[in-house]
Parts: C-alpha cells; sequence; structure tokens
C-alpha cells in the first residue's frame, strides 16, 4: 500500500515530479560527460606522452635520473630482467641507451638524441613501427641503420636511404662518431619528441657510444594503469637500492602537476553542477511540502504516525531519485560511447596551442565504469541527503498548525 | 449511559508571552456514548480549539480530557497519534480525501494503518459504502465526485476505525442543502442505528436544528448547553 502510494503521489503533479527527475536526468548525464571527457582527455594525454616515448615505469641505474649520462647506466643484467618480466602486470620490457649527438648531412649539423633500442621490445611498448611514415621499421638484425623523427627529418631534408653523420662522446669519454643509412622516418604527435628523436638498433648504439652491454634505462610498459602505484612499489622491493624504479608521474613532473591542477578546476565546475542540482531539487520539494503541508497535518490528526508518513515521503523521493538518476545513467553511456569513437576534435589555432603543449587536439571520451558508478552514486547521494528534508518536516509539522488555512 | 469524554476545567491560551489569547477558559463537558451534539457560537469562540482539544490534536494549558477512561492529556505525541488512530473519527469542512486514492482506497487507509485483515477490511469497505450509499463509487477517484459526496466519503473513512465517537468541524460548510441533508440524514440515521457519538463545531442552523444537544461557546466558555430550541431563541448564531 505504502509503494503504491508513494508512487501514485509522485504522478499527482506531473510537472513537479517531471521537473525534479529532469534535474537528476540531467545532473547524472552532465557530470558523467564531464568526468568522462576529463578523464578520456589525460588518460589520451598520459597515453601520448607515456606511450609515445616515456612508458609507464622507467629503470635506471641509481643516481641516473639526477645525472643523465652514459656513465651512469647499467650493464644489461639477464637475471634482473627475467624477474621483471615475470610480473603479473608487466607486459613488456624495452632496453634503451639513451645520449645526445651531432647530427650532419651535408652543410646542417643539429643536436639530435640518440635513443638505441631494441626493436621487437620497443615496438610492444611505445608501436614505434605504427609511427612509420616512410622507409621501414628496423628488422631482427637492423644493423648500421637509424629511423629520424619526421621533425628532425624535415630540418635536414632527408630522404630515406640517404646517409647521416653522427658525433658525440661516448662511455667513458671515448669519441663517438659514425655515419648510418637512413632506414625510414617515424611521426609523433608530441613536437618536442618529433624534431630531436633518432633511433637506432641497440646493439648499433652501443658500439657507437663504445659501451657493450651498456643500458641507461628499462621501459616498461603496463597491462593495468591503474595499478600503476602498486607495481612501482613491487618492482621496487625486487630492484632494492641497485636500481631506481619511476613511474611516470616522476618522470613527467609537470605533466603530472598540471593535471591535478586541471582536475582540481574540473572539481570546481562539478561542484556548481552538483550546487545547481541541489537547488533543483530542493526547490521542487520545498513546493512539494508547501502544497501538501494540509494534507499532511490531516494524516497526522487521522492516526498516520509521523514515521509511516516519513517514510512514505522518503520512498517518493527514492522514487524520484532513482528514475532520474537510472534513466540519466542508462542514457550516459550510448553518450559516452560516442564520444569515445568519435572524439571531439579541435583544429586551427586552438590545436596548434594544444600541439605546443604536447596534447593531441583531440577530446575522447573515457568509457571507465567508475565514472559511472561514481557520479551515479554522487547524484544519488545529494537526492537522498535532500530527501531528509520532507522527513524532517514531517517529524516537525503540528497537525492543528498545519490544517489551519 | 457510558461516559465517552470528560472534559475537565480545561483552557488553552495561544501566544502566553506576547498577546495571549484564551480560546477555551475553563471548560466542563461531558458527554455519553450515542450523543449528537452541536457546538456552536460566533466565529473565535472556540469551538474548533475546543474540538482540537476533545480529539487530542493540541494539548490544554490547564485541566484534563479523558476519553473512555484515558487521560490523553498525559499521553505522548506518539501515543496520542495512536489513540486518535483507534478511538477518534475526524470528518474535516474541506473533505480532505487523498487524491491520487480512490474513495474506496480513503476508506481502507485508516484500517491498514489499524492493521485490520484484508478480508475484514472488504467487508466493512463494502458495508460503509452501503451505509452512505455509495456502492457505485468505490473505484472513482475524489476528484470525480461531488462534495456532498467526498463528505460522505470522509464520514465513512472516520467510521471505518470503529471510533469511540466522531469530531466534525463544520462538515456541511462546503455543501449545498441537499447534500447537507443527506450528509446529516447519515449522520443521524448512524446515530440512532449504531448509537455513534458526534461532536459538531458548526454554523449551520440546520444542523443545530438536528442535533439533540447544543452547546454554544463565547469568548472560550460555555454559554449554554440545552436543546436547539432554546439557543436559537437565547443565542442568535449566524455563520
Amino acid at each position: 500500500m505504502w509503494f503504491r502510494l508513494a508512487w501514485k503521489n509522485l504522478w499527482r503533479n506531473k510537472h513537479r515530479t517531471s521537473i525534479t527527475t529532469a534535474a537528476i536526468f540531467f545532473a547524472v548525464i552532465l557530470s558523467i560527460a564531464a568526468s568522462s571527457l576529463q578523464d578520456g582527455v589525460f588518460d589520451n594525454f598520459i597515453k601520448n606522452m607515456v606511450s609515445y616515448y616515456t612508458g609507464y615505469i622507467q629503470i635506471h641505474q641509481q643516481g641516473y635520473w639526477d645525472h643523465q649520462v652514459l656513465d651512469n647506466g647499467m650493464l644489461r643484467n639477464e637475471q634482473y630482467e627475467t624477474r621483471i618480466r615475470g610480473q603479473k602486470n608487466i607486459t613488456a620490457m624495452a632496453p634503451r641507451i639513451e645520449s645526445y649527438a651531432l647530427a650532419s648531412f651535408k652543410d646542417l649539423t643539429k643536436g639530435c638524441m640518440v635513443v638505441g633500442i631494441h626493436p621487437e621490445e620497443e615496438n610492444k611498448i611505445t608501436g614505434l613501427q605504427k609511427k612509420v611514415i616512410a622507409g621501414d621499421y628496423f628488422d631482427h638484425n637492423g644493423g648500421n641503420t637509424v629511423i629520424l623523427s619526421e621533425g628532425l627529418a624535415e630540418r635536414f631534408s632527408l630522404q630515406v636511404k640517404d646517409t647521416i653523420y653522427l658525433i658525440s662522446q661516448g662511455y667513458h669519454g671515448a669519441l663517438a662518431a659514425g655515419k648510418y643509412l637512413i632506414r625510414g622516418f617515424v611521426s609523433f604527435g608530441s613536437p618536442e619528441l618529433n624534431d630531436q628523436l633518432l633511433f637506432m638498433p641497440l646493439k648499433t648504439a652501443q658500439e657507437f657510444y663504445a659501451a657493450p652491454d651498456l643500458v641507461t634505462s628499462y621501459v616498461l610498459g603496463l597491462k593495468f594503469d591503474k595499478t600503476l602505484e602498486s607495481t612501482v612499489s613491487n618492482l621496487r622491493q625486487i630492484s632494492g637500492d641497485t636500481y631506481e624504479v619511476m613511474s611516470w608521474k616522476e618522470l613527467l613532473p609537470d605533466v603530472d602537476q598540471h593535471i591535478k591542477m586541471d582536475k582540481g578546476s574540473m572539481y570546481i565546475i562539478l561542484g556548481i553542477l552538483y550546487l545547481l542540482i541541489c537547488f533543483g531539487i530542493f526547490g521542487t520539494m520545498l513546493m512539494m511540502m508547501v502544497e501538501r503541508r494540509y494534507e499532511v497535518g490531516m494524516l497526522v490528526a487521522i492516526g498516520m504516525k509521523k514515521g509511516i508518513l516519513a517514510m512514505l515521503f522518503l520512498t517518493e523521493s527514492i522514487f524520484t531519485v532513482i528514475i532520474g538518476s537510472v534513466t540519466g545513467l542508462l542514457c550516459s553511456i550510448p553518450l559516452v560511447y560516442y564520444l569515445k569513437e568519435h572524439p571531439i576534435r579541435i583544429g586551427g589555432e586552438m590545436a596548434e596551442t594544444y600541439k605546443r603543449f604536447n596534447f593531441e587536439p583531440v577530446f575522447p571520451a573515457s568509457t571507465d565504469p567508475s565514472i559511472f558508478i561514481t557520479q551515479g552514486l554522487i547524484v544519488l547521494g545529494i537526492g537522498l541527503v535532500l530527501s531528509l528534508y520532507p522527513v524532517i518536516t514531517v517529524f516537525k509539522i503540528d497537525p492543528v498548525k498545519a490544517m489551519k488555512k | 449511559m457510558k461516559t465517552v469524554i470528560d472534559a475537565h476545567n480545561i483552557k488553552k491560551i495561544y501566544n502566553p508571552e506576547t498577546v495571549p489569547v484564551v480560546a477555551v477558559n475553563n471548560v466542563h463537558l461531558h458527554l455519553e456514548r450515542g450523543e449528537f451534539t452541536a457546538l456552536v457560537g460566533p466565529s473565535g469562540s472556540g469551538k474548533t480549539t475546543l474540538l482540537n482539544l476533545i480529539g487530542g490534536l493540541d494539548k490544554p494549558d490547564n485541566g484534563s480530557v479523558i476519553i473512555n477512561g484515558v487521560d490523553i492529556t498525559r499521553l505522548s505525541a506518539n501515543k496520542l497519534i495512536d489513540f486518535r488512530l483507534h478511538n477518534i473519527g475526524f470528518v474535516f469542512q474541506s473533505f480532505n480525501l487523498i487524491p491520487v486514492l480512490s474513495a474506496r482506497e480513503n476508506v481502507e487507509l485508516i484500517m491498514q494503518l489499524q492493521h485490520v485483515k484484508k478480508a475484514e477490511i472488504n467487508v466493512r469497505v463494502t458495508s460503509l459504502f452501503r451505509q452512505i450509499g455509495l456502492e457505485d463509487k468505490m473505484d472513482v477517484r475524489p476528484a470525480q465526485l461531488s462534495g456532498g459526496q467526498q463528505q460522505r466519503i470522509a464520514v465513512a473513512r472516520a467510521l471505518a476505525s470503529r471510533p469511540q465517537f466522531i469530531l466534525a468541524d463544520e462538515p456541511t460548510a462546503n455543501l449545498d442543502t441537499k447534500s447537507a441533508d443527506n450528509l446529516l440524514d447519515i449522520m443521524a440515521k448512524l446515530n440512532k442505528e449504531e448509537n455513534m457519538t458526534f461532536i459538531f463545531s458548526t454554523h449551520d442552523q440546520r444542523v443545530i436544528e438536528r442535533a439533540r444537544r447544543v452547546v454554544t461557546l463565547v469568548d472560550g466558555q460555555i454559554h449554554t448547553d440545552s436543546s436547539p430550541v432554546s439557543v436559537h431563541a437565547d443565542y442568535p448564531v449566524t455563520a
């Protein structure tokens, strides 16, 4: 009977119920869409940054990150590598040797970053092969060939199969010099990476720098990026003091800071949105209680206990909040999936600005189920807290005063 | 005769600390089972306040209200609600049926609050609708009924809990002559056949004429307590 009465009461003023339900419905959709876009943009940004080059986790010789010189590199340790690869969240482990060199072609010279890579392992983490826009990716052997980033190649006006000259300082002060056949070009979304990277097979780079078996970092790929912190913690336990294990947040602190700041401003926007929801719901509840004050007084007068009346009003409010939240949640799913499949793309100067800050100028949406659950629950919680207003009013009501017209 | 209501020396003052208004002043009222009593008096004489005190909706500042042997002024708010549910029927001036429920559901509601079994509810509802002559309107919502019909449903709702007595606050005030007469016929019949006790507050001369006892209030005090004819002669009742 009470459920039936609550349900019927819900529709006694269709406009009021519709307004309240619509307020909750749109609140859920807006908060989910905003959070999904925010998370999607940052996930994409992190993925770009991490997958293009940094990786989710890097392992170096202790102290390398503060003084990034070849002399702080580490000798490859097969036993250690096997242990790391055996961790359940690790999908790939790519050894690298990285250092700077001067690249020359004809009468032009430019600084570049030489990255010695294991072609197959590197490809698992950064998908480097997919970024090849001209020529070929390294085969198993690799040989004495290099792959240049697009911006660097344009600077030199290079073609595939041209030869580039490199000169640098090798391991322990040795002179490093060599000429290399250009195998292909790769393109990066990040202008910073696109203008300076030069890849060569690990063995070739080790020979170039006169550092056999030396690597400067292990770059790790993860199966689940949400478990980054626990994975880092595990690896630190395995690595002891010999190696330093760093997550992308430590490798790219500016990016992490930027994300935190941007998320902070998004919380303010969401807070304003929640406040609007509160006013919307509370306004209609206030209206409802004014309208039904006489009736509540009458029901108490004829013998309905206030507890039962409060339950009745609570049930009505819960019905409204649940209808709004669930329909909002259900409608937001296709919307968010659509935004994931067809991300918002921005163009013009804005896109250029984004590129300058290493952002891809696209706004994909994240379909992480926790967003739907969290936002749905927050709005549901707001609705339920506000539902206490009619309950409190019922408990405070004096039937004599309530029935005075 | 069994005493149903024994209000003793009751007093109610509104705004005692600012502008005190003595709504009911040292009233003694004793009602036996089966009485058909009208409380009359000009506006502001304290009729509704006295009904509220007798009905346990309000508490007196002084005195006691004993219903069926229970001093309701000593009951807690929750127990008072429960007492009202089982002992007092209310009929209000503006019907106050729940608009989203059918006529039958409005009457059933009070019995459901009393946890009466479903089978018994059905029997009592059918009987009540027969008594008020609205068997064909059981599944109709209040908005589809006339004012008179709604007030008859309100009477059925008041009777549904099998109360000790029914308090009716100006029950005919919003009704046309025919509907008012019809309602009074039903109430008089219930009073006669089932010995149901009725107390009305009213300005309506028709109610006063049909009451077997008329209590006149002036300035919160009982002015006269007698038959309608003598009241009519003694104190001119106007709306």
